[in-house]
């Protein structure tokens, strides 16, 4: 009965976005209030069915009821009720649940907070809102609905792949979707600003707030699924270039191009036309990212052709919307008014800058994600491009951005100083210059790319620093004015210092990961010892223990450093009864940003164990830079400018406009 | 009886999936072993979705450690056993796809997009200071209409100066 519940209530969330996919528009063509009045309310409803129809899903998994399909192939009874739940969107038919789930919430969040926007943009944007979700609605329905029923049902499920089942899975899927289907908001005022012919530097103040959200939410998710990976894979790798997860790079490096050209177009009025098609572009990425996971094209291009009818749907929506997006900016940008005029070196040059290098970082991953299908489909030529491709190829793109970054927000709109603003950041070249040669010093010989790659990293947080004093006047004025000036600062500065400063942390731990990083590969019997960069890891012994659905061997380690304990490591080795699948549980012991990883292999018959042990140099930077980016969008978004539903500032009086 | 129960666990372990490299593939000559670490960093394991063989723990990508590592202990050099690889298994096996025609347009895509971005971007802000220029920038360009140049030469033959 329930799952029933929840399937009509998808089918009543499909009517409803049909209704509001064309009553509103055709509001504003006729200029008819009452029917431009419709997308809120219908925007609310269609989240409130979605909702219910999730909450149906989610409740067949918590009771494991395995007459649905759906829970008996992924769930399990004897699984831990967290996992039950996870496990909702721990497959196809449930994660595409959850996915309009998130978009149908956006489109309520914007019914609910969009009521300081124009009553036509509103209408318009809700509208093509919904004509994404009425395509999800029915892609599910048609192709992959959770909520099929078996005739006899099993008495026990298949349980859900142990990979899975780690509280990764309960954090990194929900945060990525709400990345990916954010940017659909950016991508209906696109469309929306296109039927209408206008835009102006207020679309840019309502979509940035939206943009940023979906940005933070996408970096946070991107970030907990590279360390996801690197406790629960066993080998300690952060980021591989795998197919998954450049689908989600892609949207992060268009939305943070976005995000970047948006400044520009709120600010100074200009790139409009650009920021238009960059909004159109993410989300674009998003559901490309979408059908590359989701239709199973990449494991082979056969596989795609075997089962084709949900690739070829979502290939359809992705088609539809995608080209007619594209239709329908060749069409109506030219309309678009040019703004403001600006020296190739200024604030906007920077940006535009930025924008070069993150649209071609990119394409590059774009096209090699892509080149090995195209490749094979049309000449049956199968080749790989793998992490030393991107590698290769991206990296550089992002060391000349990131020399880039610490000049932008020094230079003046309009017509910068690029030398005043050198000078501006000698300190940041002095500290980048003795981190390079203190580098040098402490590792002789070592790695040749580090004390360069440090040095980017130290210039670039030095350089965001250089940013806040000279907003401040640090140094030239009495600290007590400086203070004063500090307070006035808007949060959005600090917001862009302190993502700045981010990269310098994420670009610190990247290098102390991949460069300094040690490991030893060894066969273990209890009682023996390992020295590990300074460490000693000593083999304790193993006991076997009962989890709740899953078997596993338990080993234990003391770690110590000149006879000092450390602390206890106690990685496992799990064999889960239902799929007879094992997974390996590294465990970490932090230092610092440093880390020690040590996980099992298999035991041999004389009774030792291979072991993999690793020190990984500073290594927690790259996901703590990666929050505290977050951060810097957090303090950017709560700046009183783009708070969302914020009340207009009361007009400035004549005389006292305040400098930018 | 505890100690039954571990030795019939860590059997029942023995067939389960093993990790990346093992410690008995492991080559005596550090040296080589680096050799052979950064070789296999660049391979594929074929029957993985998008892993090297360093990576994976199926036992192809086993079985393709110990190639390697007994054709860098035969004496091979890094190319040969790239070669001897690709010669069995296609260029499918390399992570890093060799430059040719074939990969021309992959490896040339990130220089060609950026390059053609930025001259776009000249090109388009050189057209819109044209479309909008100062008046300085009309005169120092000399950009007149030929009616504005027409009335300009009368005017300057009229007053009797030297033509510019």
């Amino acid at each position: 009965m329930i799952a029933e519940i929840g399937h009509y209530a998808l089918v009543l969330a499909l009517g409803i976005a049909l209704i509001q996919s064309v009553l509103p528009i055709w509001g504003v063509r006729t200029r008819d209030d009452a029917l431009m009045a419709v997308a809120g309310p219908a925007a609310l409803a269609q989240a409130l069915f979605v909702a219910v129809s999730f909450a149906a899903l989610t409740w067949c998994y918590v009771v494991s009821d395995f007459s649905v399909v759906n829970v008996f192939e992924n769930s399990h009874s004897a699984k831990p009720l967290v996992y039950r739940i996870t496990g909702v969107w721990g497959n196809h038919e449930g994660s595409m649940l959850l996915w309009v789930l998130i978009l149908a919430l956006f489109g309520a969040l914007v019914g609910l907070f969009g009521r300081n926007l124009p009553r036509t943009l509103r209408a318009n944007v809700l509208a093509a809102q919904s004509w994404i979700a009425a395509a999800f609605y029915l892609f599910i329905l048609v192709t992959s609905n959770p909520f099929l029923r078996i005739a006899e049902a099993p008495l026990e499920g298949r349980d859900l792949n142990p990979l899975l089942q780690d509280i990764g899975l309960a954090v990194h899927p929900p945060l990525l979707y709400l990345g990916y289907v954010g940017f659909s908001i950016s991508f209906s005022f696109a469309v929306a600003a296109l039927i209408d012919g206008r835009i102006d530097a207020a679309w840019a103040r309502w979509v940035r707030p939206w943009t940023l959200a979906a940005w933070m939410f996408l970096t946070l998710g991107i970030a907990m699924g590279s360390y996801w990976a690197y406790y629960e894979l066993g080998w300690g790798g952060w980021w591989f270039w795998d197919p998954v997860e450049n689908a989600s790079l892609m949207p992060w490096l268009a939305g943070t191009a976005l995000l970047h050209s948006a400044v520009v177009m709120e600010k100074r009025n200009a790139l409009k036309v650009w920021t238009v098609l960059l909004a159109i572009l993410t989300f674009s990425l998003s559901l490309l990212g979408t059908f590359l996971v989701r239709s199973g094209v990449l494991t082979s291009v056969h596989s795609f052709a075997t089962d084709p009818t949900r690739g070829v749907f979502i290939l359809m929506i992705l088609v539809l919307f995608i080209g007619g997006a594209l239709a329908l900016y060749a069409w109506r940008a030219p309309m678009l008014k040019q703004g403001g005029l600006f020296a190739p070196i200024s604030r906007e040059g920077a940006l535009v800058f930025n924008n070069l290098f993150l649209t071609t970082a990119c394409a590059t991953v774009f096209i090699g994600t892509l080149y090995p299908l195209a490749l094979e489909s049309l000449t049956a030529e199968k080749i790989s491009v793998g992490a030393p491709f991107f590698n290769l190829t991206f990296g550089p793109l992002f060391a000349i951005l990131l020399l880039a970054v610490p000049f932008g927000p020094l230079l003046a709109w309009k017509r910068g100083d690029l030398v005043g603003v050198a000078q501006r950041l000698l300190a940041a070249f002095a500290g980048a210059l003795v981190a390079a040669a203190a580098v040098v010093a402490a590792q002789g010989g070592g790695p040749v790319l580090a004390p360069f790659a440090i040095g980017l990293a130290v210039f670039v947080m030095i350089g965001a620093l250089v940013d806040l004093a000279e907003r401040t006047a640090l140094f030239r004025v009495p600290l007590a004015a400086a203070v004063a000036r500090a307070r006035g600062l808007p949060r959005a500065a600090y917001g862009t210092a302190v993502a700045h400063f981010s990269l310098g942390l994420v670009l610190l731990g990247i290098v102390g990961e991949t460069q300094w990083n040690t490991e030893r590969i060894v066969s273990l019997k209890p009682g023996a010892t390992v020295s590990l960069a300074g460490y000693e890891v000593a083999f304790d012994g193993m006991v076997p223990r009962q989890g709740p659905n899953y078997r596993e061997l338990a080993a234990r380690f003391t770690v110590r450093r000149d006879g000092v304990v450390l602390g206890e490591l106690a990685p496992s080795k799990r064999t889960f009864t239902a799929r007879g699948t094992s997974t390996s549980e590294a465990a970490l012991l932090t230092r610092g940003f440093s880390q020690v990883y040590v996980s099992l292999g298999d035991p041999n018959a004389d009774g030792s164990i291979a072991v993999r042990l690793y020190h990984k140099p500073l290594v927690l930077l790259i996901w703590i830079g990666s929050v505290v980016m977050v951060l810097g969008g957090a303090l950017s978004l709560s700046d009183r400018r783009l708070r969302v539903g914020a009340p207009k500032p009361a007009r400035p009086k004549a005389g006292l406009q305040p400098a930018e | 009886m505890r100690r039954l129960r571990l030795v019939l666990l860590a059997l029942a372990l023995l067939h389960a999936p093993a990790l990346a490299v093992q410690p008995d593939e492991v080559l005596p000559d550090p040296a080589l072993e680096a050799r052979a670490r950064a070789l296999s960093k660049e391979l594929r394991c074929m029957v993985c979705q998008n892993q090297s063989i360093d990576d994976s723990d199926a036992p192809l990508a086993r079985d393709l450690r110990v190639l390697v590592r007994e054709r860098l202990a035969a004496g091979d050099s890094d190319t040969q056993v790239v070669d001897f690889l690709v010669a069995r298994y296609g260029e499918f096996v390399l992570l890093n796809p060799r430059v040719g025609w074939h990969t021309a347009l992959l490896w040339l895509a990130p220089a060609a997009v950026l390059i053609g971005g930025a001259i776009g971007l000249v090109v388009l802000i050189r057209r819109r200071r044209g479309a909008n220029p100062t008046v300085a920038e009309q005169v120092a360009a000399r950009t007149l209409t030929p009616e504005e140049e027409a009335r300009l030469a009368r005017l300057l033959d009229e007053s009797g100066e030297p033509r510019p």
